[in-house]
């Protein structure tokens, strides 16, 4: 009796295993993605301003974002076409 | 936290090839490789031609990471798909695992050998030191870490070819779809399968 309920304790187990969730999101090392080393775009200091790029705060991803993402507004004609 | 993502317009793409000339020049990509192109259907049919600029579209879950036999694919943590060309083995597999024909093999020699994989990076490089002549060479330019977007992007004349975080260039988008008075019907049921006949409604769950 008692072989047969850790039996069946032993078989829940392996079941509710099956039911567990594999982690699908990247996970991101420190200087590497995925056993490949990389340096992430905002970790580079910005360019001279002849090169026209954006300016953000060396390290600082919060600021390279706000840069990106307000050079990828220029995209946008509307603003320039129906918002002045 | 930006995903990059590229969204061509193909109410606004006139076939002029910008982009393809301008990822091109920007990268110095060999002959015979072409990571953007212009896929054009109807072509000639006066009202009904459409085009569309299609390169690799950093696919959240892509199945060439899935299919690389040495694993020399990566994705950044703006969710760029990046490939090691240390480790590719030219197999191809990525080739035929890529529902948009973006990976790209450049041939030479007399009897056409295949060489490593290339592809489009959104302008991100590779694992090389960033902004350096040896990234550069392999992967061509890195714009991202130049706080720039991609040069096909930014070069579009008619901004029909977006890119950038996809929240932002989704919000671009909706408000030319709003401006042009199309609102849901641009991308739904009707657009993909056509009107069907009179009075006919979508299937139960369709988008609309």
């Amino acid at each position: 009796m008692r072989r047969a309920a850790l039996g069946a304790a032993v078989l829940g187990a392996a079941f509710l295993a099956g039911c567990g969730e594999a982690q699908q999101v990247t996970v991101y090392k420190q200087g590497k993605y995925q056993g490949k080393p990389d340096t992430q775009a905002w970790n580079n200091a910005p360019p001279a301003a002849e090169l026209r790029g954006s300016a953000w705060n060396k390290g600082d991803r919060g600021s390279w974002e706000t840069a990106i993402n307000q050079r990828a507004m220029g995209q946008n004609e509307d603003n320039r076409i129906y918002k002045q | 936290m930006a995903r990059m993502k590229f969204l061509c317009d193909a109410e606004r793409c006139i076939e002029c090839n910008g982009c393809v000339t301008a990822c091109k020049n920007e990268n110095e990509v060999p002959w015979g490789v072409n990571r953007r192109r212009v896929v054009t259907i109807n072509d000639g049919v006066v009202g009904a031609e459409k085009s569309i600029s299609v390169a690799c579209m950093h696919c959240s879950d892509a199945p060439c990471m899935a299919v690389c036999p040495v694993d020399c694919f990566y994705k950044t943590e703006d969710g760029v798909v990046l490939h090691d060309k240390d480790l590719c083995i030219g197999c191809g597999y990525c080739f035929y695992a890529c529902p948009f024909g973006a990976p790209q093999f450049p041939q030479a020699g007399a009897f056409g050998l295949r060489g490593k994989m290339d592809k489009c990076t959104f302008c991100a490089g590779g694992p090389e030191a960033d902004r350096t002549e040896a990234e550069f060479k392999k992967y061509g330019r890195n714009r991202l870490a130049e706080g720039k977007l991609p040069a096909c992007a930014e070069m579009c004349s008619t901004k029909a070819l977006l890119g950038g975080d996809g929240d932002v260039i989704a919000d671009i988008y909706r408000e030319r779809v709003l401006r042009r008075g199309k609102g849901s019907e641009v991308w739904g049921w009707g657009t993909a399968y056509g009107p069907g006949k009179a009075g006919a409604q979508p299937p139960a769950g369709g988008k609309s």
